[in-house]
């Protein structure tokens, strides 16, 4: 349970190696925290961030196999877990970027970040959303982008894959009003992560710790849609405005 | 295509809370009117278990079970009254507030009130409720002649302390983990009037407060303080009694001596920004009490909704603290600790949490129940809303200085302490667990509170 001073006792990281995931167990109270599973591909990137966050001071670190593309096996997964006890927060970080020009070459490639980014991501998804509501409390933060709120040259497959992921977690957080389950809905601009590492720097771009402290404060206030930093909501907003044939124009 | 989707609540579904309205959780939820509702609800419950409720008015998360089918309890209500024993058997759903409209005007009071009335007997034996008279009658199960206990695989056992001790006494104060308490017989006491005569007193500072307690609470049957908790003086008034005899009342009054009507008088409004109850309010509101009281009086004629149950006089006050609710405080000490009780003051007036019920009070023995919280001493509750920041490391400080004098905090208005602070100071637990893992070998009955705990 999520006690009465908001601090958790468990979470589920879907994705385990994500940096803002990892940052966002950092930054979230940590009297009560007592199970913290980071679900991803098994790996030396798993066992680091497990390492980390145990070094951290982080009590009842584990990891378990997940892997985003093998749907069929997410029900197992997912229902091992929540077995095992009650889950107050499940993270859903996993993702790819990919190269755009290179997907474009190959459009295989476009099919494995659809898979991971969007049809993984609906497949757990809904296998979480059913033990949430199952256990009647409990909080899914989903990972989407502002690449998700406009389509852009240089990563409108990923973009598209944030978009269905974003629409897909807005009308699932519909869904569980009401059932003691929410849904939190994350966007951040660009982030200094392993993800992006080497490609130039977006305005209002910001470190996993910043989008850490956002997500905390969003839960905290129970809120359903959060931008990272806060005042992207507005930039967004004036970007989505912008008619296309100006924004195509623009620097990518 | 007719598979259903597992999204969709049922209707039998709510969302539930404490009366401190933090930490919600959504549950099945069943309205029996008897026995047999009961146990079709017992049949039917859902894979995450059973928990019964009464009426929601402990602070945090032990009435409620995500998930599980909830039992409101409320609709199983009877009780009687048997004055040649001056016993009451009532049903587990039954208020203190149903019983004493009844029996007051028949001479008769409950053994044991909390600041509330709305309470059920069902919740009043789990929770081992305790009232201003604990230093001399000790807590609810105390006067609990005996109890029909329903268990998870539908038997029901009558358990006494005399035949069944170690299940009575896993029972009361046993969070309604061991069973649903469907009916119950306690002693109630005779009184004469329906009035409480009522003694008060200030004190000018904390030490001041706590020497008086010491020295005259035992020549009272009830006795409470309230402290100013934003005056750094620690500041108090005193107020104890007893109910009245004819003989102290005025000619004109015996003929209504035992007239009992507890109207509400306000509700409080719904909508309440979150930040009206703050230090200044506070202070503005403590001032002014404590000028409302006299330096000393005596013998000043109470109603008993006025003595015991100022606060049902506002229904739903518990909204006064706005959207994200408040928690309740409570701990023990033993006299050897009684300096937790300024410390305890002075760290919650620092942290800026005001409360504006802040009430003290001498325990006498505990009874054996393993679970049951009060011990002889101190007990300290106090209010706080659960928006002040950082107020759930000053609470942990104070969790730490409590295990350490030896006290403990209530289970009935617990809705943040840690599994190992329930360790340290209930010493009786894993005797406990033992007994209820014998009455309920398949763990049945869970509460949101009991897995919080683990319990």
């Amino acid at each position: 349970m999520i006690d009465a001073l908001g601090d958790p006792q468990s979470v589920l990281v879907l994705g385990g190696s994500s940096e803002i995931a990892n940052a966002t167990v950092l930054a979230l109270p940590r009297a009560r925290l007592r199970r913290v599973v980071l679900a991803g591909r098994p790996g030396p990137a798993l066992d680091a961030a497990a390492q980390r966050l145990t070094g951290a001071g982080v009590a009842g670190v584990m990891t378990a196999d997940f892997d985003a593309a093998n749907t069929a096996s997410h029900k197992q997964v997912i229902d091992g877990i929540f077995d095992a006890g009650d889950i107050d927060i499940v993270i859903l970080a996993f993702g790819v970027l990919g190269d755009q020009m290179q997907v474009e070459a190959d459009p295989a490639l476009a099919v494995e970040i659809a898979t991971v980014n969007y049809t993984g991501a609906v497949s757990v998804g809904l296998h979480v959303a059913r033990r949430l509501r199952g256990q009647g409390h409990g909080h899914l933060v989903v990972l989407s982008s502002v690449a998700g709120d406009r389509a852009r040259r240089s990563n409108y497959v990923y973009g598209s894959t944030k978009a269905g992921l974003d629409a897909f977690a807005q009308g699932l957080g519909d869904a569980l009003a009401g059932s003691g389950a929410s849904v939190l809905v994350v966007r951040p601009g660009m982030v200094r992560t392993r993800m992006s590492a080497g490609l130039p720097e977006a305005p209002m771009t910001s470190d996993p710790e910043e989008v850490a402290r956002v997500i905390v404060a969003g839960l905290r206030k129970g809120k359903h849609t959060v931008y990272a930093p806060g005042p992207l909501r507005f930039l967004m907003t004036a970007v989505k405005a912008v008619p296309r044939p100006i924004f195509r124009k623009l620097p990518q | 295509m007719n598979s259903v989707s597992p999204l969709v609540p049922s209707a039998d579904e709510e969302l539930l809370t404490g009366w401190g309205r933090t930490s919600p959780s959504r549950a099945r939820v069943a309205r029996p009117v008897d026995i047999t509702d009961i146990t079709v609800a017992l049949d039917r419950r859902s894979p995450r278990g059973v928990l019964a409720r009464g009426l929601g008015r402990s602070y945090g998360d032990a009435a409620q079970s995500g998930g599980a089918t909830v039992i409101d309890m409320t609709g199983v209500k009877g009780f009687s009254l048997d004055p040649a024993t001056a016993t009451v058997r009532a049903d587990g759903g039954a208020s203190l507030d149903a019983i004493l409209r009844a029996i007051v005007p028949r001479g008769f009071f409950v053994p044991v009130t909390p600041g509330t009335r709305m309470v059920t007997v069902g919740g009043a034996i789990a929770a081992d409720i305790h009232g201003k008279n604990h230093h001399g009658s000790g807590s609810f199960g105390a006067h609990v002649r005996a109890l029909d206990l329903l268990t998870g695989d539908g038997r029901l056992l009558t358990l006494t302390p005399e035949t069944t001790p170690e299940e009575f006494w896993a029972t009361v104060g046993g969070m309604g983990l061991t069973g649903i308490i469907v009916s119950a017989t306690f002693d109630v006491i005779p009184i004469e009037t329906s009035l409480i005569s009522v003694d008060t007193e200030r004190g000018t500072d904390l030490d001041d407060v706590m020497a008086r307690m010491l020295a005259r609470d035992s020549d009272y049957r009830y006795t409470v303080a309230w402290i100013d908790s934003v005056a750094a003086s620690g500041r108090g008034v005193i107020t104890r009694g007893d109910h009245a005899r004819a003989d102290q009342l005025p000619a004109g009054k015996r003929a209504s001596m035992r007239d009992y009507d507890p109207a509400v008088r306000i509700t409080a409004p719904s909508l309440i920004p979150s930040g009206l109850l703050n230090t200044l309010t506070v202070r503005a509101f403590n001032e002014a009490w404590f000028r409302k009281h006299p330096r000393q009086r005596a013998d000043e004629v109470q109603s008993i909704a006025a003595f015991f149950h100022p606060l049902d006089g506002v229904q739903e006050w518990n909204r006064v603290y706005g959207p994200r609710g408040f928690l309740q405080y409570q701990f023990v000490v033993p006299d050897s600790g009684a300096e937790v009780v300024r410390t305890s003051l002075e760290k919650l007036a620092r942290v800026g949490a005001p409360s504006f019920l802040t009430v003290l009070k001498r325990f006498g023995p505990s009874n054996p129940a393993p679970l049951s919280f009060p011990m002889p001493g101190w007990t300290l509750a106090a209010d706080v809303p659960a928006r002040v920041e950082g107020l759930d490391r000053v609470l942990d400080e104070l969790d730490e200085l409590v295990a350490q004098a030896g006290g403990r905090l209530y289970f009935a208005k617990d809705s943040r302490q840690s599994p190992e602070m329930v360790r340290r100071t209930y010493p009786r637990l894993t005797e406990w667990q033992a007994v209820r893992n014998r009455m309920d070998p398949d763990r049945v009955f869970t509460s949101d509170l009991a897995r919080r705990l683990e319990l």
